[in-house]
């Protein structure tokens, strides 16, 4: 086959919604597409660990300890899956990591906001999962195989995460003054940068058409933010809690809620590294693979000699 | 012990192994919360993903039996007669919870008792330092936890055996790992073999206490419920010994061991370990979370 009929064959594959495996011909631009797509995904879910994981010593009861540990060692795992799905495209998880660490590699910039109380575990799960739910969900159909399969996975747990998350909010709001108040400083700070995980709007938004079309994206930054607008102000009616917007206003033309307009100017400059964590983020995340450099050298001196005592022995018996 | 209790307040006679039984029990329950606690600190830090994801299972493991031991505790502590229940923890959280007549539960024996009053044994609240501290700290604690839940399968306290039986998968599991990493480390790099026998060097003044029986379980051994900690230090150094060989690591000389855990004594780092661990409730005292 020439160049042309593989792309042609691929086309194919994409207009009938068949899924592309590994061992499949891809144009490099979809490959690179997905890498990048992938490993930030999957460094968001890495970074993501660390905000959460600031509480897990403080939690409030032993059951909510385990719960928050058990969360953050799911995030642990979507890494995990990931980092393997961008593997089966070429690349390994330790040039991944490098390009994270050397601050090539974008991670969502939501986790470079800081966790300063208890209901900052609620906030995080019922906003910042549930808003991972909404861009997510799609991408369990997405065209390239081994990344739809671990979105299946990945959003089974995260829609978990973001009921725990409401739940957490709900005990607040429901409990004495001082936790409601708690609940609503943290709905306030989250709320925003919440709003920006969708990606700058559209019409700033590059490779929207193409992603769509390979089914990477199924809908625009835009539509998927109002549909999260939409469905959390309902949610806060439940919680009790006031809308950090106060433009917050419905539009029965719309059939949806209108908001008020968000501060693109912060979103860049938390993009471009000047966020309040980013370089408590990444050095933490940079110290712990430094410091574990030793322990894996370790593991691998030992697997080595380990299998060449077994050789020698099977040689000698 | 006051064996007089106030007639009215107590169906039966409070056995003389009541107390004994919560003192036990807590011994138990601190020892998981504080090896759990410890182990999480290392969340989202691990030097791999994978075994950031293994230690982590682990220290839910510990945190589990820490809870259903607490409730276990708690359980007990609520059949006391209410002078009892005020003397036997300096705790004035814990009192003023017992004056106002409200039943106490797992959170409350957890978040609520100051460090004399906890005791688990020194070992587990030491810092995780690095990865070989905490593979050793784990690697001592697993071999002894082994051997004591195996014996514990057969308390004639129905909750310890059923939490022994569960207990008792989890923590072969952790011992193999443990195991597995004192050798990967003993027989890795230079680097690693030297840091891995420095942790078991400064750690093993600690290991000596895991075997003295204080008076709760010297009871508890006779009645049959726990175990005299002295009848698995046999057992516990032929684990090490087989361990340490494999790994070529040398069993430390020094024989001086320290210990105080047991009895409230501990050392400076449980102060921080509470202070993070109670910060909530006790900034918050008396809600719902
Ligand atoms: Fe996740
Ligand atoms: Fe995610
Ligand atoms: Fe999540």
């Amino acid at each position: 086959m020439t160049v042309h009929s593989f792309q042609a064959h691929f086309d194919d594959l994409i207009d009938r919604e068949v899924t592309i495996e590994p061992k499949d011909w891809m144009p490099d631009d979809y490959r690179k597409t997905l890498i990048r797509q992938i490993s930030q995904h999957a460094h968001s879910e890495i970074v993501g660990m660390l905000p959460e994981g600031n509480w897990i010593t403080r939690a409030p009861t032993l059951r909510r300890k385990a719960v928050l540990l058990a969360k953050v060692q799911d995030e642990a795992g979507h890494g995990l899956y990931l980092y393997s799905a961008a593997e089966t495209l070429g690349v390994s998880r330790d040039e991944l990591y490098d390009q994270l660490h050397s601050g090539k590699a974008k991670y969502s910039s939501i986790f470079n906001y800081p966790t300063l109380t208890w209901a900052d575990m609620g906030a995080i799960g019922w906003l910042v999962d549930g808003a991972a739910i909404m861009n997510q969900v799609p991408l369990c159909r997405t065209s390239y195989g081994p990344y739809a399969r671990a979105m299946v996975r990945v959003c089974k747990e995260e829609s978990f995460h973001q009921r725990q998350g409401f739940e957490i909010m709900l005990t607040l709001s429901k409990g004495t003054e001082i936790q409601k108040k708690m609940a609503q400083d943290s709905f306030n700070r989250w709320w925003w940068p919440s709003l920006m995980m969708f990606g700058p709007p559209d019409a700033e938004s590059p490779h929207t058409a193409q992603s769509v079309r390979w089914r990477i994206k199924r809908l625009t930054n835009d539509e998927l933010r109002q549909k999260f607008v939409d469905v959390t102000v309902e949610q806060a009616k439940v919680l009790d809690l006031e809308m950090p917007d106060k433009e917050i206003k419905w539009n029965e033309e719309r059939g949806h809620y209108d908001s008020g307009p968000i501060n693109w100017d912060e979103f860049w400059n938390v993009v471009k590294g000047n966020g309040p964590c980013n370089k408590q983020r990444l050095e933490t995340r940079k110290r712990a693979w430094e410091e574990g450099q030793w322990v894996r050298d370790a593991a691998t001196a030992h697997a080595e000699k380990w299998k060449a005592r077994k050789a020698k022995g099977a040689v000698a018996a | 012990m006051n064996p007089n209790s106030t007639p009215d307040s107590y169906r039966d006679p409070i056995p003389n192994s009541t107390m004994e039984l919560l003192t036990y029990t807590l011994q138990l329950a601190d020892n998981a919360l504080i090896i759990g606690h410890r182990i999480s600190e290392w969340c989202g830090h691990g030097p791999v993903l994978e075994q950031d994801i293994a230690l982590t299972n682990t220290s839910l493991d510990h945190l589990g039996r820490a809870r259903s031991l607490y409730q276990y505790a708690a359980e007990q502590f609520n059949k006391l007669p209410v002078e009892k229940k005020t003397e036997i923890f300096s705790s004035v959280a814990l009192q003023n919870l017992v004056s106002t007549a409200v039943q106490v539960q797992e959170d409350d024996l957890a978040y609520l008792r100051d460090g004399w009053d906890f005791k688990n044994v020194l070992l587990l609240e030491q810092p995780n330092i690095d990865w070989a501290y905490t593979i050793a700290r784990s690697f001592f604690y697993d071999a002894f936890n082994f051997l004591l839940f195996s014996g514990l399968l057969k308390s004639k306290d129905e909750t310890l055996s059923a939490i022994a039986e569960k207990s008792l998968k989890e923590v072969t599991y952790h011992l193999r790992w443990s195991s597995e990493w004192v050798i990967r480390l003993g027989d890795g790099t230079e680097e690693s073999h030297s840091r891995m026998q420095k942790a078991i060097d400064e750690l093993w003044m600690f290991t000596g206490e895991l075997f003295v029986a204080d008076d709760t379980e010297k009871v508890m051994a006779q009645q049959g419920i726990g175990i005299d900690p002295l009848s698995l230090q046999d057992a516990w150094m032929a684990i090490v010994k087989s361990v340490f060989g494999e790994a070529n690591i040398n069993i430390p000389a020094g024989a001086w061991m320290q210990q105080g855990g047991k009895e409230g004594r501990h050392t400076e780092q449980l102060g921080y370990i509470l202070a993070e661990l109670q910060f909530m409730q006790r900034a918050y005292p008396g809600m719902e979370w």
